[in-house]
């Protein structure tokens, strides 16, 4: 009888450890895309998807041009076409045309497209546009293990309106090749006088960068330069000056607000705190590569994942695209927090806080939903759960020009990254990054407010003129809060502080 | 035939004129009179409230405004030039005539948009062509496209290389319709060729050559690709032409009643700006 019992646990042990990997065989020879893990069983997966029948119906999907999430939109659309007989057309649009090319038929009372690619700070604009996520979606296995802080994103006023497909910050990136040199290190001390390290301020961020900008450091032949940042305006600039500012402007000491006073209103984009990080973001200009004044987000994600440069900042895609096989500086590269400032703007006392200041921007991301007038809703939220399934989100994640990142708590596991090939110690310094992140208690959420892209749209333009020296840091950011003031007075202050409360409620850690 | 029936024949014209001009045109004012945006979608009523917006607080508006002046006025007076020399050269009798004419055309028969993606690939300071050739002649990199100056510079050789074709096209089709007496008769009177050009040539060439010119400052005060695609408008504000702004105002920002209130005005302006220009250069042209 043992012998029996232990024959038949044998058996369904085998069962159970095979056939996920029956499945992998099965699907991956097929899809190449999955052949890393092989389907994934789930809700979503290449097995229940083929059992859909969507023949003879068609899925339109407006989505962010080629390859960051618009390559991931298109590959997924192709799979899900051969897996459900669906046909699916992708239209890829600009970064800085998505706002529009969906609220431009929202607003119509139509809906050209199912489903919509934008940012995740369009949710107060779009959700009144927008379908729920239904119930049966957020209760997925695969919604489970989306982080609190990215449901949260995708949600208003605890209604999902977004589908989760990508999770995103800002943090620093460096060439831990060259920081962790002792060579260079010596080189640095002699030359300087001071360490050279993982940088803990903006100032040293920016002395460093100097230092190892124009000339080759790394032997390749050709020059690198310091830092590569998305500098162009309407290109995701806004977003690189709030990391900036965050250190120098988010005063623990001051809740109530980092982009307005909530009580009052006023902004506070032009306050010593962001005039600083303004003055040391234009000598950044002396020590990005020729050309960087103009760096969008492909730009960055190229010149410091091709190698060009010692540090970036930004989303993940630029580090991901660093460790990818075929990168030249692949497990060359640390990750760390944004650096801090050893000073911080206290806007109760209208005076400096001396001391060291820290704050990670939890910068907005990808966001996808279907639209509310959609024919099509059950396809549509079929294929959102297709993509963000647990094989295509494991592969999705390893390609750093796919844009798709961390947003899960299985991501946030060493092993998810050394087994695509990440060195231990990296992999370790890039999910310790996450964490310390996700703990810190002097976060900044984006503005998610009526009216978001005409204040960004009103702050990236100030800024590119101080960049490009049309204005000084203070003259530009007065002309933004000006225009501020402006939007504020349209839009209404009331509607933009009820909106904003609930950012600065998750800033001041009372979510 | 009862009079009345011959209106029956007219309807079609005019209900297509009255579809594809007069309407667009006062849906424009309409909207221009409305508030919508991304947080107001309704055509409400606002009154002259984004007139007041754009006359009293939007100095960005104007300086695009003057900076699309100074890009279309440079790049039409160069292609002008340019396109009647080399009108001019084909006009005459040398070898090859035919296989230049159909190279001289080739850039306006390319796509803009993609013709401008490839400059600014050459463009590019640190991986473009243009920087590595002239690094090899030991010119230090210029900032094509981050220099504020600079970058207006390089829109203008975008423009004047894609729409160069167009004027030689027009000036070429004007040079051969000429009459033949007048050069035969300045050639008689032992005219030399800088003579003939200037008495002869260029006053025969005058109204189609105002015509030309007309025609082409119609289109680069439209100028949006070029910018769109080279520069986004950058280094900060330092290429943003009018269009652009007015599509940043309503496409992006989704400020849809003050774009239109931005997009009328500008038609009222160019629509006199072009009438005084080109009753100006056929004063200063066509002498009587």
């Amino acid at each position: 009888m043992k012998t029996i019992k232990t024959c038949v646990t044998a058996l369904i042990s085998a069962l159970l450890v095979f056939s996920p990997v029956a499945y992998a065989d099965k699907w991956s020879d097929q899809f190449p895309h999955i052949k890393a893990t092989g389907d994934i069983p789930g809700d979503c997966s290449y097995e229940s998807m083929s059992k859909k029948n969507y023949k003879g119906k068609t899925l339109k999907i407006n989505t962010h041009a080629v390859p960051v999430m618009g390559e991931p939109t298109a590959l997924h659309a192709e799979q899900f076409a051969k897996l459900t007989g669906a046909k699916v057309d992708v239209t890829h649009t600009p970064a800085g045309d998505l706002y529009a090319k969906a609220m431009v038929p929202f607003q119509a009372g139509q809906a050209p497209y199912d489903i919509v690619f934008g940012f995740s700070n369009f949710i107060n604009d779009w959700r009144r546009y927008l379908e729920p996520v239904p119930k049966k979606y957020v209760e997925m296995k695969q919604m489970k293990d989306v982080t609190p802080s990215h449901i949260g994103v995708a949600s208003w006023d605890g209604v999902m309106y977004q589908f989760p497909v990508d999770g995103d910050r800002h943090y620093l990136k460096y060439r831990k090749d060259v920081i962790d040199n002792p060579e260079y290190q010596k080189q640095y001390k002699d030359a300087t006088g001071k360490e050279l390290r993982v940088p803990q301020t903006w100032k040293e961020y920016g002395e460093m960068a100097a230092y190892f900008n124009n000339w080759d450091w790394d032997g390749d032949g050709e020059k690198e330069y310091g830092s590569a940042e998305v500098m162009k305006k309407d290109d995701l600039m806004y977003a690189a000056f709030y990391s900036r500012s965050a250190a120098y402007s988010k005063n623990p000491k001051t809740p109530g607000g980092f982009f307005f006073d909530l009580e009052t209103m006023k902004p506070l984009i032009n306050n010593p705190g962001f005039v600083e990080a303004l003055t040391d973001w234009v000598e950044a200009t002396k020590y990005v590569p020729p050309g960087g004044i103009n760096f969008g987000l492909g730009d960055e994600i190229g010149s410091f994942g091709g190698g060009q440069t010692l540090f970036s900042f930004s989303w993940d895609d630029a580090f991901v695209a660093a460790m990818q096989p075929d990168s030249p500086i692949n497990n060359k590269v640390g990750a760390a927090q944004l650096p801090g400032a050893m000073k911080v703007w206290n806007r109760k006392t209208n005076t400096w806080d001396e001391g060291f200041n820290q704050a990670p921007f939890f910068v907005w991301g990808w966001a996808v939903g279907v639209a509310k007038k959609s024919k099509e809703k059950e396809m549509a939220f079929d294929y959102l759960c297709f993509f963000a399934n647990e094989a295509n989100h494991q592969a999705d994640i390893g390609i750093g020009r796919f844009g798709v990142n961390p947003f899960r708590n299985d991501d946030f596991k060493v092993d998810v990254w050394t087994q695509i090939g990440w060195d231990k110690d990296i992999a370790q310094s890039y999910v310790d990054t996450l964490a310390q992140m996700e703990q810190s208690k002097n976060r900044v959420f984006p503005l998610r407010v009526p009216g978001t892209f005409e204040f960004n749209a009103a702050l990236a333009t100030a800024a590119a003129k101080a960049l490009a020296g049309q204005l000084s840091p203070q003259a530009a950011l007065d002309e933004a809060a000006k225009q501020w003031e402006d939007i504020l007075n349209r839009v209404g202050k009331d509607n933009v502080r009820k909106a904003y409360a609930v950012g600065v409620a998750m800033e001041d850690n009372k979510q | 035939m009862n009079f009345k029936h011959k209106f029956v024949f007219l309807f079609p014209g005019l209900f297509v004129l009255i579809g594809i001009l007069i309407f667009p045109i006062i849906f424009t004012i309409r909207l221009s009179l409305s508030g919508w945006n991304s947080y107001t979608p309704e055509m409400n009523f606002i009154g002259i409230t984004n007139y007041i917006r754009l006359f009293t607080d939007d100095p960005r508006f104007w300086e695009s405004f003057f900076r699309l002046s100074f890009l279309s006025v440079t790049t039409v007076v160069l292609q002008y030039v340019i396109g009647f020399a080399l009108a001019m050269m084909v006009w005459r009798e040398i070898k090859f005539k035919r296989f230049f004419r159909v190279i001289f055309l080739v850039p306006m028969m390319t796509t803009p948009v993609i013709m401008t993606v490839i400059w600014r690939t050459f463009f590019h300071e640190s991986l473009g062509p243009v920087n590595d050739l002239l690094g090899g002649l030991g010119v230090k990199p210029i900032l094509w496209l981050s220099d504020p100056v600079i970058a207006k510079f390089t829109v203008i050789i975008v423009e004047v290389w894609q729409w160069t074709p167009f004027m030689f096209l027009l000036l070429l089709a004007g040079l051969l319709s000429l009459p033949k007496e007048p050069f035969l008769a300045a050639a008689i009177d032992g005219a030399s060729p800088f003579r003939k050009f200037v008495y002869v040539t260029f006053p025969l060439m005058a109204p189609i050559s105002i015509g030309a010119i007309i025609i082409r400052l119609i289109e680069a005060s439209k100028i949006m690709d070029t910018v769109f695609v080279l520069t986004s408008g950058g280094p900060g504000t330092a290429t943003e032409t009018s269009s652009f702004y007015i599509y940043i105002k309503g496409l992006r920002e989704f400020q849809m009643g003050y774009a239109a209130t931005l997009s009328f005005t500008y038609l009222v302006i160019m629509i006199i700006s072009l009438t005084i220009i080109a009753k100006v250069l056929t004063k200063l042209m066509i002498k009587e």
